[in-house]
C-alpha cells in the first residue's frame, strides 16, 4: 500500500477537524479517498455522487495532474505522492 | 442591490453574499440570487430607470449584486478626486454588412467589446468583482489569468487604490504582461497552463482570506458581470433580442451569462411578448475544444485537455462552466463549434477587412465561427446574428504577423509608378 498526502480544501476541513493535510493508503487514487472516508466519513457526501463517481464540480489531482489525465479514480498512486482535492473554479482569463 | 444570497446551481443550498464560491456540500457553484426588481411588473418604468443611468455597465445595477453603485468622479472642484473604478461597458454595437455580405447572410452585428477600458470584455467582470470586493473589505485584488483578465485587474486595482497580484502562464503574449505591470501589479508568471496556475490561485485563496481572487473567491459576484453584454446588446437594438449569439468559450461563464441575461429580461417582459432566448452558438479553438467536443458528443460533462492553440485567451483545458455552456447551447437549439487555428488567422482577418474591427485571437475564433456556420448553412437566411468581438487585436499581434507584405519603395515617383495599383484611377 502506498501512503499519500491529500490535501483538503478549505471548505471542506470542517469535517478534518481543521487539518489542512491528512494522509491515507491505497494502490489507487480510488482506494486512497475510501481510506479518507472511512476516517472522515462526511467527505464521502461531498466529493461523491450516489455512484460513487466523483461529483461534477470536483477536481483531484495527482502530484499536479489532473487525474482525468491518468485512469480517473483508477488511476495508481506510489508512496510519498501528493493527493490535491479542489472545487472546479476556473475563472475566465 | 436586489441580490440577498448566494445559491447553488447544483443542490439549491444558500449562503450569504460573502465571498464564498463553492457549496460546502456538494462542492457546486455558487450564483447570485435577486428579490424582486424594485419596478417588477412595469417594464417602461424599469426601462426608464436604466435609460437614465450612465452610459456604463452601472445602468444595470438593479441587476447586479453590489450595494453601491460605482461613480466616475464629477467633474470641477467639487469632484471626489479619484476614480471608482473604471468605466466598463457602453461599447458599440454595429452592423456589419459586408462582413454579412461575404457569408451570403442577411443581418450580421458586431458588439465589440474591445472598446472597453482595458481592451476586452473583462472590464465589466472585473468592474462588479472589485466593487463587492471593496463593499467586503478586501484589502488585494488578485486573479488567475490568460492575459485580458489580469489587464483588467491590474487596471482597477489602480482606478480603486488597491493592490493588484496577478498569476498568469509564464508563456503570455508578451502585450498583454506589458498591459498589466505598467499599472504597477505584481505579475507571478507561473511555468504551467492557465489551469495550472488557476489550481494554484484556488488554492492560495483559500490559504489568504484577505484577498479577493476576482475569479475564484469572488466568482459569484465577477460572473454576473457578463450579463450586461446581454443587457447593452438588447438596449442596442432597441429591447429585442437578436436571433442568435455568436461568442467564445473558454470557462463557459461568458457564454453562460449571456444566455442568463436574455432570460432575466424576458422574464420582467422587457423584450417583445413571445421573445426567446436566442440560438446560443459557442466558439472554441481546435487546440483547445474541451466543450465543443463534449457538445459533439453528446456528454454533458467535459473531458479536460491539453491546450495548445494561438488562442491563448480561451486556452482553459478544464473549463468549470462547461456543463451549463452545453445545457445552453443545446436548450437554445443552439451548436459549439471549434475552428482551427489557420481558420482563426483568416477570421482575425475577415474582420478586420470587413468592418475595420481588429480584434484578438478569441474574436478570430468568433469570426471563423460565423464563417464556418454560414459556409455549412446552419444559419438561417433571415437570422439577426450578433458576434461578440471580446478583445483587442494589438495584443495579439504575433498571431497575425507575416499575413500580408508592405511595398518598399524609395522616395521616388517613378518608383511608386511602378508598384501603384491604382495608378489609373489616381491620375484619371
Ligand atoms: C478575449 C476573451 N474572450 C473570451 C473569453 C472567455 O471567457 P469565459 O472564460 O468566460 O468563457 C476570455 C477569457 O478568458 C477572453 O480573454
Ligand atoms: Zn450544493
Amino acid at each position: 500500500m502506498a501512503q499519500v498526502t491529500i490535501k483538503i480544501p478549505t471548505q471542506l476541513r470542517s469535517a478534518t477537524g481543521g487539518e489542512g493535510t491528512v494522509r491515507a493508503e491505497g494502490e489507487t487514487v480510488q482506494g486512497v479517498l475510501e481510506h479518507l472516508f472511512t476516517a472522515h466519513p462526511e467527505l464521502r457526501d461531498s466529493l461523491t455522487d450516489s455512484q460513487g463517481d466523483l461529483r461534477r464540480f470536483v477536481n483531484v489531482y495527482l502530484d499536479g495532474e489532473d487525474i482525468r489525465f491518468g485512469d480517473g479514480l483508477g488511476t495508481p498512486v506510489a508512496d510519498r505522492q501528493e493527493l490535491q482535492i479542489l472545487p472546479a473554479v476556473a475563472g475566465g482569463r | 442591490m436586489p441580490a440577498t444570497a448566494l445559491t447553488c446551481r447544483e443542490c439549491g443550498s444558500t449562503y450569504p453574499l460573502e465571498a464564498q464560491f463553492v457549496c460546502s456540500r456538494c462542492f457546486g457553484p455558487l450564483e447570485a440570487q435577486y428579490a424582486e426588481h424594485p419596478s417588477a411588473g412595469d417594464p417602461d418604468a424599469i426601462k426608464r430607470r436604466i435609460q437614465a443611468g450612465p452610459q456604463t455597465i452601472w445602468r444595470y445595477a438593479d441587476f447586479l449584486p453590489t450595494d453601491r453603485v460605482p461613480t466616475l468622479p464629477a467633474a470641477g472642484p467639487g469632484g471626489t478626486g479619484g476614480l471608482d473604478g473604471l468605466p466598463a461597458g457602453g461599447t458599440p454595437l454595429v452592423r456589419a454588412d459586408r462582413l454579412a455580405e461575404r457569408l451570403g447572410l442577411r443581418e450580421v452585428w458586431v458588439k465589440n467589446d474591445a472598446a472597453n477600458p482595458t481592451h476586452s470584455f473583462k472590464d465589466r467582470v472585473v468592474a462588479v468583482a472589485a466593487a463587492r470586493a471593496k463593499e467586503l473589505g478586501f484589502t488585494t485584488l488578485a486573479c488567475a489569468s490568460t492575459g485580458n483578465l489580469a489587464n483588467a485587474v491590474a487596471a482597477a486595482g489602480a482606478a480603486l487604490g488597491m493592490p493588484v497580484y496577478v498569476f498568469i502562464p509564464a508563456d503570455l503574449e508578451e502585450q498583454k504582461i506589458l498591459a498589466t505591470g505598467i499599472y504597477g501589479a505584481t505579475v507571478v508568471t507561473v511555468r504551467g497552463n492557465y489551469d495550472d496556475v488557476n489550481r494554484l490561485c484556488t488554492e492560495i485563496a483559500g490559504e489568504r482570506p484577505d484577498w479577493a481572487f476576482v475569479n475564484v473567491n469572488m466568482r459569484p459576484y465577477y460572473a454576473e458581470g457578463s450579463k450586461t453584454l446581454a443587457y447593452e446588446i438588447a438596449e442596442e437594438l432597441g429591447f429585442q433580442a437578436p436571433d442568435r449569439i455568436v461568442a467564445p468559450i473558454a470557462s463557459g461563464s461568458l457564454f453562460t451569462k449571456i444566455g442568463k441575461g436574455f432570460r432575466e429580461w424576458i422574464d420582467l417582459g422587457l423584450l417583445p411578448e413571445g421573445t426567446q432566448v436566442p440560438i446560443m452558438s459557442g466558439a472554441q479553438a481546435a487546440g483547445c475544444n474541451p466543450v465543443a467536443a463534449a457538445f459533439d458528443a453528446g456528454h454533458d460533462v467535459c473531458r479536460p485537455v491539453r491546450p495548445d492553440t494561438i488562442a491563448k485567451s480561451l486556452a482553459i483545458g478544464n473549463p468549470a462552466d462547461g456543463p451549463y455552456a452545453i445545457e445552453l447551447a443545446r436548450k437554445t437549439s443552439g451548436t459549439i463549434s471549434e475552428v482551427t487555428d489557420d481558420e482563426i488567422r483568416a477570421g482575425i482577418k475577415l474582420l478586420a477587412e470587413t468592418t475595420g474591427i481588429f480584434t484578438e485571437t478569441a474574436g478570430g475564433v468568433t469570426t471563423a465561427t460565423l464563417r464556418k456556420l454560414a459556409e455549412e448553412g446552419r444559419i438561417g437566411r433571415d437570422e439577426r446574428v450578433v458576434i461578440v468581438i471580446t478583445g483587442e487585436g494589438l495584443k495579439t499581434l504575433d498571431a497575425v504577423r507575416g499575413t500580408f507584405e508592405c511595398r518598399e519603395i524609395a522616395p521616388s515617383f517613378d518608383e511608386f509608378e511602378t508598384i501603384a495599383e491604382h495608378r489609373a484611377e489616381v491620375t484619371a
